[in-house]
């Protein structure tokens, strides 16, 4: 009821006329339909439904009609019944009424009015749902009039606290201009606005909607770019798509070239990119150098990793990006994915194949270690075959030319005949661009004369007519043997190519022509036109030639086709005629019959169908179809100098490079700034892995490997090919710099393992900077030669670590056949670290010594935090030996991974405790103290230790023992020393807070006293309850503070935002345990 | 982007069809009928046809065919990829997408289409949120709704199209926590005449069935991560942690999912697991040839091949066959012209074997070519490239989930010349 009561508020006794008139009008109609005239009866009884009171069988009147719809029935006379049903309560009814109001709109505008202030109240809902889906709805609705009510929802609806409503707004905006493109100009502010929003929700609609109203307003992207690149992994698959595809136009126009001077060239230009390799190299040197701008190389690395989409479509846009922008060198990172994505649908493998075939045609080299997966399997669909097919031939070159003329073998022989013809074409193009071959290839085409199936013979004669174009003087035997199968071939194309060869060579095969010509004069009424056309050439050749014997058969030739159907043929007779034979009408061309009819032909080319595809983006429907789409946008060509890059600067960025003079210095500050970033990132993954590796032993050096590592890559990345120009060492020397002041803290505990100075290469760069230098020019030139041996530049430790659990498994996995529990595979619990094989008393005085040597970069809790000391062992229960421990929070000398703990061991008996040592320990990772040989009554004295908590607060049992006694203790950490403080700065915390949402935060808000509220106060408690590093801040209310887990590396953020009476306490951390224990924590010593 | 979708049967039925901007009318499909009237196989219709107006991008998957309308630019594997999810969105939704679950479902179908494009973009496309939306239809509920009046379809948002992971909802309750995996490797693999390998390379994929209560974060190991050459994702792996440690990280989406798929590096040498010993011939004279395959194990590892299936497209001459086999059963289909023997288990005590005579259409020249031999066969319980799981670690909940893992190699695209 409340339905048809809405319904009036709006409508009025005016709209229920225009309802009444509505229908008597649509049922005649409707009635037209003779054919349906069943349905039309079925719809009679629908409209009742609709009107029904019960919301089933209303419902179950528009699953009947969407059932028609669905089944492209037409059913516009039902409009007034279910546009009542547009406020129902019941959803699914709703929607159903959304789906028909949408279809039929357009078609009934003046009771589709009806609706809107339904979707106007539906906007203002509190549940973003409905808000979502009545904006959307609402835009659908193709009626001008409600044009300026949609300019308003959608506004307003841009500026809505819900992400998922600013994207529907975002794809609303792309409905409204196409239905009203003047308000363009509305429309892109609201575009402005919504590119700065920061949810990766909405970044794709947007960006989708940007392409669609002003592609060409690339100014409003400038502030944006370093956002979308940083958010673009998280955006779901589809906006990557669009998002890279408008990336890299934009980069188009940014950045300079970072293809070598030596490579710039029209892109049509094939040999070019061969020569390329080796004149890159000769030129490097004399070049001027090239530097990548920071942000296009920022585009390129945030795209890399999504090359490991399971989206296709994602996967092909970082390749077109790629192919695109990227430096000549880096582009074949590109060509594994894509080669993995032929194992996907049928549909799918024929995009990909037909942009590989685009980009081999360009670098051949690129998918020549991938040549086997594009052999032809008999399987493949014809378009698939001979898209194969056309890579192959592409990829050819003298080195691999055996073994693709091998696999053509077997392809000509194919069931599928369009495919064995195009093969032979194939093989004429092979035979064309790798001359050794030519040979052997045409003799192969001539043993193909013989084949049983005609296309094939056919495209043989063809092929071979081309190649002899070539070199015509050997092969008088190859003319020959064809001529004697002229009479066996019935294909007009073949026979025409073959009288067209006795033609122009017959002076070559002087007895033969005649006589081909002979037999052609018998047949010549019964062929077809093109093959009667060469006949005509072939008598005007021959009567040239030799006309001592062929003059009266090219009279009865010319004869016959002066009088042929075909206009062309008596026209060339006519013209042929006066040209060759002499009489007196005869003009002055006569003379020059001989010069014009046996001119010496130029060889066609043969090439690849691929060869014009480059003009287009890859990757774009306008490359697969080989014509411009409507909507296509052009990729401009590189700027040769590039616009002005400060305009990319967002404020908060700014403040580090605006205190560098020099553009220079900017440049690199700059790459400092990305690079070290992400590259702390890969440190803390490297560190990681040391950490959960089953194997402790190797653990740590194998960090400091993988470190270096990660900037090795880096480093290969950024270095050409063609070795090390002057500017990028002294980029990458700028960033192991900046990298290393940055990794300081782990270079330090480094430093103090003697063992693993040697291995890390970039240990030593912290001593000075000039040192720095060196040491990553040698690592840079190390990596190149392992990129050019082993892609993937691991070292080898991690199947030497595998081995071992592997060996202990095996016998496992044969006695639990299907599904073996995987806690069978638990390792053994750790052996002891090799690093406790060092003596601590080494350890403790490197442990001075680089402490004096280096500021300490971890900024250590404030001074006025004072380590609580908790028991450890009760004097009563310890024979007199008591024992306290507690945190010191520096830096676990022992192991990167361990919490420091300091013990303080006091006799309180009135003997002398001898040899006080460390007993049996279990579970964790313990490095105890060494052994105190005495301790005099009443004298204490104070041992450190480390216990790698593996991140949990499990305690650690172990034993202290004494020369008669043994005591089980246990240390239960509390979660705050679990941590240790990292510093960093307020932008990169808030960047890295806005990696760690979702679940990955929690928070909760607290009420604290007046007394407790000074930021003061609240920082020294987050500080003794955890051992966290403040960020410093220029906001007063809000403090942060970062740290991260001593045994993973995972980042934890804690920031407190104070307000009057409240805090608002919020942890981001990956370990999501740790974070809501924190929390707890924190709460009770805040409250 | 996506203008309209019509869905097409084998026969050349428009049984549904959607439209996301103004109504496109069906006559645009007409120009698809002619490019398949030209193809004539369905497999060689071609994917993209370009009309006066249109563009139409099509798919053919279980012998449905689906016809996007498209009037812009825009890239076709973002549509082709969409398109498939479509289809992979019905068969979640209805066990298997077919024509007569589609008819029989539609307005669910309608519904799904609905929420899946909004203006021809992709709005949900993720099953989870998908499914939260609107709920999949079973027996007990439709009986449900039709007594209660309840609907399937969600009144609120769903929290997965919010967060950072909207692979995963919220609130999932088991009574029994269990992860399962499954490592699937294929071989594909072209043999050639003489019995050596032409070119062989393993893909393999891990699946997972995870039905595991609140927000678990899990980690999976391999023994020998450096095996596996070139991967893809599901979006929930960490690529971070992959690229520095080799170990999948991931809050796992609620339910049966495509975890990862690689490609093991081409520099290790596959094992092939059977050898094929085939003689096939036609005789000049006389209308008839011969045929003879033995098939034998080759390094199976010790492990039984299992399912074990020759199928062959015979050329298009040949009348009838007269064949016997040893082992498993025969059947030649006159009109397709494919002849498919299934053995089933191999014995390597006793070699499968299939011999007999071929009668040739009389006149027609000797076939040409040989029929190539493509091969089918499973093997439990062994991934052939030597990937091992080493194990499964569970953080942020705390109970115990029961954990496996299983192996099966199977052919993929395994093919011999004869």
């Amino acid at each position: 009821m409340s339905n048809s009561l809405s319904y009036n508020d709006q409508g009025g006794p005016d709209t229920a006329v225009e309802v009444g008139q509505e229908t008597t009008q649509t049922s005649p109609a409707a009635g037209a339909f003779g054919l349906f005239s069943t349905d039309f009866k079925k719809n009679d009884d629908l409209k009742e439904m609709l009107e029904s009171n019960k919301e089933s069988v209303k419902l179950e009147a528009m699953k009947r009609i969407v059932e028609l719809i669905a089944k492209g029935k037409n059913v516009p006379e039902l409009f007034p019944s279910v546009v009542k049903n547009v406020a129902s309560k019941n959803i699914e009814l709703k929607k159903l009424v959304y789906v028909y109001l949408v279809r039929y709109a357009e078609e009934q505008q003046d009771l589709a009015l009806l609706s809107i202030s339904t979707f106007q109240r539906a906007l203002k809902d509190s549940n973003q749902l409905i808000r979502a889906s009545a904006l959307r709805v609402l835009s659908s609705i193709r009626v001008p009039i409600i044009v300026p009510i949609m300019m308003l929802a959608i506004q307003e609806a841009a500026t809505d606290l819900s992400p998922y409503v600013r994207k529907t707004a975002a794809h609303a905006i792309q409905k409204l201009y196409s239905l009203d493109p003047e308000k363009k100009e509305q429309l892109i502010d609201i575009i402005e606005k919504l590119l700065k929003d920061k949810s990766t929700l909405v970044a794709g609609s947007v960006v989708m909607a940007f392409e669609e109203v002003c592609p060409d307003r690339i100014d409003l992207i400038h502030k944006n770019f370093r956002k979308l690149c940083g958010l673009l992994v998280d955006v779901e698959e589809w906006g990557q798509v669009v998002i890279m595809n408008m990336l890299t136009r934009y980069a188009r126009t940014q950045f300079t070239s970072p293809w070598k001077e030596g490579a710039l060239f029209d892109g049509n230009n094939a040999q070019a990119f061969y020569d390329s390799e080796e004149e890159r190299k000769e030129n490097s040197s004399s070049e001027h150098v090239y530097v990548m701008d920071p942000d296009h190389r920022l585009l390129l690395r945030s795209t890399k990793q999504l090359l490991q989409s399971r989206n296709t479509a994602v996967v092909m846009s970082v390749a077109q990006l790629y192919w695109h922008l990227a430096p000549k060198h880096e582009v074949s990172i590109v060509s594994k994915s894509l080669v993995r994505l032929l194992r996907s649908h049928r549909e799918v493998q024929y995009i990909v194949l037909q942009n590989i075939a685009t980009m081999s045609i360009q670098r051949k080299g690129m998918f020549e270690p991938f040549m086997k997966s594009f052999y032809v399997r008999s399987t493949d669909a014809t378009h698939i075959k001979t898209l194969k097919l056309e890579i192959l031939t592409n990829m050819a070159n003298e080195a691999n030319i055996s073994t693709i003329l091998r696999e053509f073998q077997t392809y000509v022989k194919s069931q599928d005949k369009v495919f064995a013809a195009a093969t032979v074409q194939a093989i004429g193009r092979c035979a064309t661009n790798i001359t050794d071959v030519a040979d052997t290839c045409l003799n192969g085409l001539v043993l193909l004369l013989s084949n049983r199936d005609e296309t094939v013979v056919a495209e043989s004669v063809v092929v071979i007519k081309k190649l002899l174009q070539t070199q015509p003087t050997q092969h008088s035997d190859i003319i020959k043997h064809m001529a004697k199968l002229f009479d066996n071939i019935t294909v007009p194309m073949a026979r025409a190519s073959i009288i067209w060869l006795i033609g122009e060579y017959c002076e070559h095969v002087p007895k033969i022509a005649p006589d081909v010509l002979r037999k052609m004069a018998k047949t010549f009424t019964s062929e077809e036109d093109i093959v009667k056309l060469q006949t005509v050439n072939l008598a005007a050749k021959l009567y040239l030639t030799n006309a001592k014997q062929t003059k009266l058969l090219t009279q009865y030739i010319l004869n016959l086709g002066k009088y042929d159907q075909n206009y062309d043929i008596r026209d060339r007779t006519r013209f042929i005629r006066q040209l060759i034979v002499p009489n007196e009408k005869s003009g002055p061309l006569a003379k020059y019959a001989r010069r014009i009819l046996l001119a010496p032909k130029p060889a066609p080319v043969l090439e690849s169908a691929f060869k014009e595809r480059d003009r287009f983006q890859l990757g774009t429907l306008s490359h697969t179809l080989n014509t411009k789409a409507v909507g296509y946008l052009q990729l401009s060509d590189w700027p040769a100098v590039a616009p002005d890059q400060s305009v990319r600067n967002v404020e908060v960025a700014e403040i580090k490079e605006s205190t560098v003079p020099s553009l220079e210095k900017k440049r690199s500050s700059k790459a400092k700034k990305f690079y070290s970033d992400s590259e702390e990132e890969e440190e803390d993954g490297g560190s990681q892995g040391n950490s959960s590796d089953d194997s402790k032993s190797s653990g740590s050096s194998e960090a400091s490997t993988s470190g270096s590592e990660s900037e090795e890559e880096e480093e290969t990345s950024s270095q050409s090919g063609s070795g090390s120009s002057e500017e990028e060492s002294e980029q990458s020397s700028d960033r192991s710099n900046s990298d290393s002041r940055k990794k300081k803290k782990k270079t330090l505990e480094r430093k103090k393992k003697p063992k693993k100075e040697s291995s890390g290469s970039d240990s030593d760069e912290e001593k000075d900077h000039g040192k720095g230098d060196a040491s990553s020019e040698d690592s840079s030139s190390s990596s190149s030669d392992e990129y050019t041996s082993d892609s993937e530049s691991d070292s080898g430790v991690p199947p030497e670590k595998s081995s071992k659990p592997k060996a202990k498994v095996v016998p496992e996995t044969k006695k639990e056949i299907t599904l073996l529990d995987l806690d069978d595979f638990a390792p053994e619990p750790a052996v002891s670290t090799k690093s406790s094989v060092i003596s601590p008393s080494l350890l403790s005085d490197l442990d001075g010594l680089s402490l004096s040597s280096t500021p300490s970069a971890i900024q250590v809790s404030p001074l006025d935090f004072v380590p609580v000391s908790h028991e450890l062992l009760h004097r009563m229960t310890g024979k007199g030996l008591a024992a306290k421990y507690h945190y010191p929070r520096q830096p676990c000398i022992y192991g990167n991974s361990m919490v420091a703990v300091q013990l303080s061991l006091t006799n309180s008996s009135e003997r002398t405790l001898e040899d006080l040592h460390f007993g049996e320990r279990s579970g964790q990772n313990i490095h105890g103290f060494t052994s105190i040989e005495s301790l005099e009554p009443g004298a204490s004295v104070s041992v450190s230790m480390g216990i790698d908590f593996k991140d949990s607060t499990q305690a650690a049992n172990f034993q202290l023992c004494t020369k008669d006694d043994q005591f089980s203790v246990s240390i239960t950490p509390a979660v705050g020393e679990l941590l240790l403080p990292v510093t960093m700065m307020e932008q990169d915390f808030v960047k890295e807070q806005g990696k760690l949402l979702g679940m990955n935060e929690t928070s909760a808000t607290i009420t604290v006293t007046p007394e407790n509220a000074s930021t003061d106060s609240v920082s020294r408690k987050v500080v003794t309850v955890a051992n966290l590093g403040m960020v410093p801040s220029d906001q007063d209310t809000v403090l942060r503070f970062a740290a991260k887990l001593a045994s993973s590396g995972v980042l934890v953020l804690v920031s407190v935002e104070l307000n009057t009476s409240t805090a608002q306490l919020r942890i981001n951390t990956e370990k999501t345990v740790i974070g809501s224990m924190l929390l707890r924590d924190l709460k009770t010593a805040l409250a | 982007m996506i203008h309209s979708l019509f869905l097409i049967n084998s026969a050349g039925d428009i049984f549904l069809e959607k439209h996301w901007k103004s109504v496109v009318g069906r006559s645009v499909c007409d120009y698809f009928f002619e490019a398949q009237e030209k193809a004539g196989e369905p497999e060689n219709v071609p994917p993209v046809i370009s009309t006066p107006h249109h563009y139409l991008i099509n798919i053919f998957r279980d012998r449905i065919f689906f016809v996007s309308v498209i009037q812009t630019e825009v890239p076709p594997l973002f549509v082709i990829e969409f398109l498939h999810r479509v289809a992979e969105t019905f068969q979640d939704y209805f066990g298997e997408c077919s024509e007569s679950t589609i008819k029989d479902n539609v307005v669910i179908v309608y519904e799904l289409l609905e929420e899946m494009l909004d203006n021809g973009f992709p709005l949900a496309t993720e099953s989870n949120i998908l499914k939260e939306l609107i709920k999949p239809p079973t027996i007990l509920r439709s009986m449900v709704n039709t007594i209660t009046g309840s609907s399937n379809v969600g009144a609120t948002l769903p929290t997965g199209q919010l967060s950072t992971i909207p692979w995963r909802r919220a609130g999932v309750k088991y009574t029994n926590n269990e992860a399962y995996f499954d490592a699937i490797e294929e071989i594909d693999a072209i043999i050639d005449k003489s019995g050596s390998t032409v070119c062989a390379e393993i893909q393999g994929v891990i699946d997972a069935c995870v039905k595991l209560t609140g927000m678990p974060d899990l980690t999976l190991s391999f023994m020998n991560p450096r095996l596996l050459d070139d991967v893809s994702f599901h979006p929930c792996v960490r690529f971070k942690r992959w690229e520095s440690e080799r170990v999948l990280s991931f809050i796992p989406p609620d339910g049966s999912f495509r975890l990862m798929s690689y490609h093991v590096s081409a520099q290790n040498l596959v094992a092939i697991p059977i050898y094929v010993k085939q003689n096939i011939s036609f005789f000049e004279s006389g209308s008839s040839g011969r045929l003879d395959i033995t098939l034998g194990p080759k390094q199976t590892m010790g492990k039984q091949v299992e399912g074990l299936t020759v199928t062959m497209h015979m050329p298009k001459v040949l009348l009838s066959v007269n064949l016997t086999a040893t082992q498993g059963t025969h059947k030649f289909d006159p009109v397709t012209k494919v002849l498919v023997w299934d053995i089933g288990k191999l014995n390597p005590q006793k070699l499968p074997n299939l011999k007999g005579s071929l009668s040739v259409q009389s006149g027609a020249p000797k076939p040409e070519e040989n029929p190539t031999l493509n091969i089918d066969f499973k093997i439990q319980q062994l991934a052939i490239s030597g990937l091992k799981v080493s194990r499964l670690d569970m953080y942020g909940e705390k109970y115990k989930p029961f954990k496996g893992v299983k192996y099966i190699t199977k052919a993929g695209r395994f093919q011999v010349r004869t």
